[in-house]
């Protein structure tokens, strides 16, 4: 008898039909994971299964959950459920608790709501809760004094306080760092065992369905094309779009090779700290060292990456080496001139180096046309280009990363998040720089999209010498797109080497731990007749 | 669309109409007195009537639209042109001790009751449209510079001022490319809701003889000329008292409108 029954279910919201037929079942103690890129309808999946779903959706086909059919069931009704019957952990924990109310106090209200007792057990079982999710501070803290991996635990002890019977969650890990990603999906697993509940996890990481999901559920534009117990698909992969999911996720680029050359960036020992607020009024305020003694170099055309967890200073050094900060000791250096260089920009640093940042969406202006982004950095050249000459920069620089010149006079919002990451990097080349800073830049896209820009990098190192720094927590890819790679925690470099012998041999016990860490693909094997 | 911003719209734009129709024409002309003539009720020759003097009061309603208009319309210039750039200065030095300043002079401002000094300058300086300009005006900078501040402080975080900066452009230059255009529209509904302060705040003035001076013609004035005789003639006060608040609700809710049309969240809830 399976806990949670969505059958043939077709949503559409105005006429635009989002889910096709869409069928999946759950079982008490089972862990189903929906994966699919973005708007391939995952989310909507789950929201409709809490019965959350946009005003306005129209839905056919049925989701039981046991005996209640979802879709029939009343809102009051619903409510009473939603907590329950059926929890829900969200991707953001930054956003998903109350910053003014105490953790204690929130798990504690889910109880109060559902069922009548008093306060003061409410309080005992919320701390008994927030203990089982491996927690260990104190139910009085609130959410701003714990970390995201903690909030995240706090999250889920909200969400299975009163036990239901289906927990749903959707991207649990996506915002969290692999050694923190380890240890949830390992506690969401034992929650699962433990209270014999069903599982609906929703992640676009091919790496943590293989590890944590019984069922995988692979999902495109709002239908079902694969669905099969993990073990079976992962050796019998039938359709071809789960096949390209799979390549796209282990997709390995081919770097030209790098020669040796003269250095091009110099950081030498640069410390920086922050000034903390205050713990008292007359208080010495406490400092935070964000960059503490890190220096390397990056030569002319050679491929570096940084790997760290979030906090570890990685965005202070990017932020000093585009001269955007200055820093309390040592020296950035490009080309024998120092990055940072007070109100007026220094523009000779300027030609030299670009950035392409993660978000696609943040990172341009939505009132300027394309050609007008593009250009943006074209007026530091001595002489800049204007007219014809301008025109043919820009297209020039179009063709280079794969769109067509005629793109150049819509707006930004007529893209996709790939394509925007294509115009970033065509902002980034158009002055023809000699060191990209590539901060997160892929981390925001989905596998099929990230192969893409990844192949267009490696391709465009083959066209011209190329530097440039490679920013990411995303270790499969570091690996592949860079020749050297540095590790960062706590503001230090710890570990820097040849990027093979640093992922197969790390000699860091930190890098060891974030190596084990990262979730790795199995292997997996194809179905004759996608062949 | 709503139906507010078309009602305020509408009404805003009749109003403006009518300033801009008085250079043209006028049925009569307002420094003709004609005592035989006063106090006469709505008619076909006075479509709104005649006051004390016997002057025509549409010609009135239509010349004092002018003034009014004309008076909110420089404050709020005033306001304009020095406070956004104050604004936008103050964002680009965030956190410095010039943005200090410029924010502690703004709240300065903001702590006088802003129509007791508009009274203060007007009758320090003597009354005149000029002087009630500025007095309206003066107040209008805090309420834009604090406003471009506040908006233009996120701005400064995203990711596309952050490229603008590695491209090497200047923080004027950044403030005017990117910065400016993303907050128009904010300022556009502000301007809409100081525009109709600004009216009201005229007719205040004028109504205690401190605004523009006879004989040019002030809905404030008209009603401060017809309070003695509401009851003999209420037309005469009924005429100014309405025009004002017409204008001032049109502007409002154009304001209203503009701010539900402009901002993408509000959109989404209504579609």
């Amino acid at each position: 008898m399976s806990l949670l029954n969505v059958k043939n279910l077709s949503l559409s919201i105005g006429s635009f039909q989002i889910l096709h037929d869409v069928s999946i079942d759950v079982l008490p103690g089972e862990i189903v994971a929906i994966t699919g890129e973005s708007g391939s309808g995952k989310s909507l999946t789950a929201l409709a299964v809490m019965g959350l779903l946009p005003y306005g959706s129209v839905m056919k086909g049925s989701i039981w959950l046991e005996e209640k059919n979802i879709l029939t069931t009343s809102e009051h009704d619903l409510c009473s459920m939603r907590g329950r019957a059926m929890g829900m952990v969200f991707q953001e924990p930054m956003t998903a608790l109350n910053p003014v109310k105490t953790i204690g106090n929130q798990v504690a209200e889910t109880i109060i709501i559902h069922e009548r007792v008093t306060k003061f057990e409410a309080n005992k079982r919320a701390a008994d809760m927030l203990q089982r999710v491996g927690l260990t501070v104190d139910p009085s803290r609130y959410p701003h004094e714990l970390s995201g991996g903690q909030r995240q635990r706090v999250v889920i002890a909200m969400a299975i306080a009163l036990r239901p019977k289906l927990l749903i969650a959707d991207e649990p890990t996506t915002a969290l760092d692999v050694t923190t990603q380890a240890r949830i999906l390992e506690l969401l697993k034992d929650l699962v065992a433990d209270f014999d509940m069903g599982l609906l996890i929703i992640t676009h990481d091919l790496a943590v369905v293989a590890e944590i999901a019984d069922k995988i559920v692979v999902m495109q534009n709002g239908c079902i094309v694969e669905a099969a117990k993990t073990q079976e698909l992962l050796h019998n992969i039938r359709h071809p779009y789960t096949k390209a999911l799979f390549n796209a996720s282990t997709h390995r680029v081919i770097l030209p090779k790098y020669i040796p050359s003269s250095p091009l960036l110099s950081v030498e020992s640069v410390a920086r700290t922050y000034n903390l607020p205050r713990k008292s009024v007359f208080g010495s305020r406490p400092k935070f060292q964000a960059l503490d003694g890190v220096s390397f170099h990056i030569s002319q055309g050679e491929r570096v990456g940084l790997v760290g967890e979030s906090g570890c200073g990685k965005s202070t050094l990017t932020r000093a080496i585009l001269g955007l900060e200055e820093v309390q000791r040592g020296q950035i250096m490009l080309d024998g001139q120092s990055v940072f260089s007070e109100k007026k920009p220094n523009l000779e640093v300027r030609r030299k180096m670009q950035v392409v940042f993660q978000d696609p969406y943040g990172s341009f202006n939505p009132r300027h046309r394309v050609d007008r982004l593009i250009a943006e950095p074209l007026h530091v050249l001595e002489n800049t280009p204007i007219g014809k000459d301008r025109d043919l920069a820009i297209s020039k620089a179009l063709e280079d990363v794969g769109l067509s010149a005629v793109d150049s006079k819509k707006y930004i919002h007529e893209f996709s998040g790939g394509q925007r990451q294509r115009i970033a990097i065509a902002r980034a080349l158009i002055i023809e720089p000699e060191l990209i800073i590539f901060d997160e830049a892929v981390s925001a896209l989905d596998v099929s999209v990230r192969a893409q820009v990844l192949d267009l990098i490696a391709d465009l190192c083959r066209k011209r010498p190329l530097a440039y720094l490679f920013i990411s927590h995303d270790l499969s890819v570091v690996r592949t797109v860079t020749d050297r790679v540095m590790v960062m925690q706590l503001g230090q470099i710890i570990e820097q080497g040849q990027t093979e012998q640093v992922f197969s041999n790390p000699q860091h016990t930190y890098t060891q731990s974030l190596i084990a860490a990262a979730p790795t693909l199995p292997e997996v094997t194809y179905a004759i007749e996608t062949v | 669309m709503k139906p507010g911003l078309i009602i305020g719209s509408f009404l805003s734009i009749i109003f403006i109409g009518l300033a801009f129709f008085s250079f043209i024409w006028i049925p009569y002309d307002i420094e003709a007195l004609e005592i035989s003539n006063k106090l006469k009720n709505p008619n076909l020759n006075h479509w709104l009537g005649t006051d004390h003097f016997g002057r025509d009061i549409l010609s009135m309603i239509m010349m004092g639209a002018r003034t009014s208009i004309a008076v909110a319309l420089l404050a709020v210039g005033i306001g304009v042109v020095i406070g956004v750039p104050l604004g936008l200065f103050s964002a680009a030095r965030r956190g410095s001790f010039i943005d200090e300043v410029i924010m502690r002079g703004n709240d300065l401002i903001f702590a006088f009751p802003s129509l007791v000094i508009a009274i203060l300058i007007t009758a320090v300086f003597g009354p005149s449209a000029v002087n009630a300009i500025v007095a309206i005006g003066i107040f209008n900078i805090p309420v834009f510079a604090r406003l471009t501040r506040a908006a233009a402080l996120p701005l400064w975080e995203r990711d596309f001022i952050l490229s603008a900066r590695v491209c090497g452009k200047s923080e004027v230059r950044i403030s005017i490319e990117h910065i400016l255009p993303n907050i128009t529209n904010l300022m556009i509904v502000q301007g809409t809701i100081q525009f109709s302060l600004g009216i009201l705040a005229e007719a205040s003035l004028s109504y205690i003889g401190l605004g523009a001076q006879p004989p040019t013609a002030s809905w404030g004035r008209m009603l401060a000329d017809a309070q003695t005789l509401v009851s003999i003639a209420p037309h005469v006060a009924l005429v100014p008292g309405l025009a004002i608040l017409l204008m001032v609700l049109g502007l409002n809710l154009m304001g209203d409108g503009l701010r539900d049309l402009f901002d993408p969240r509000i959109k989404g809830d209504r579609t």
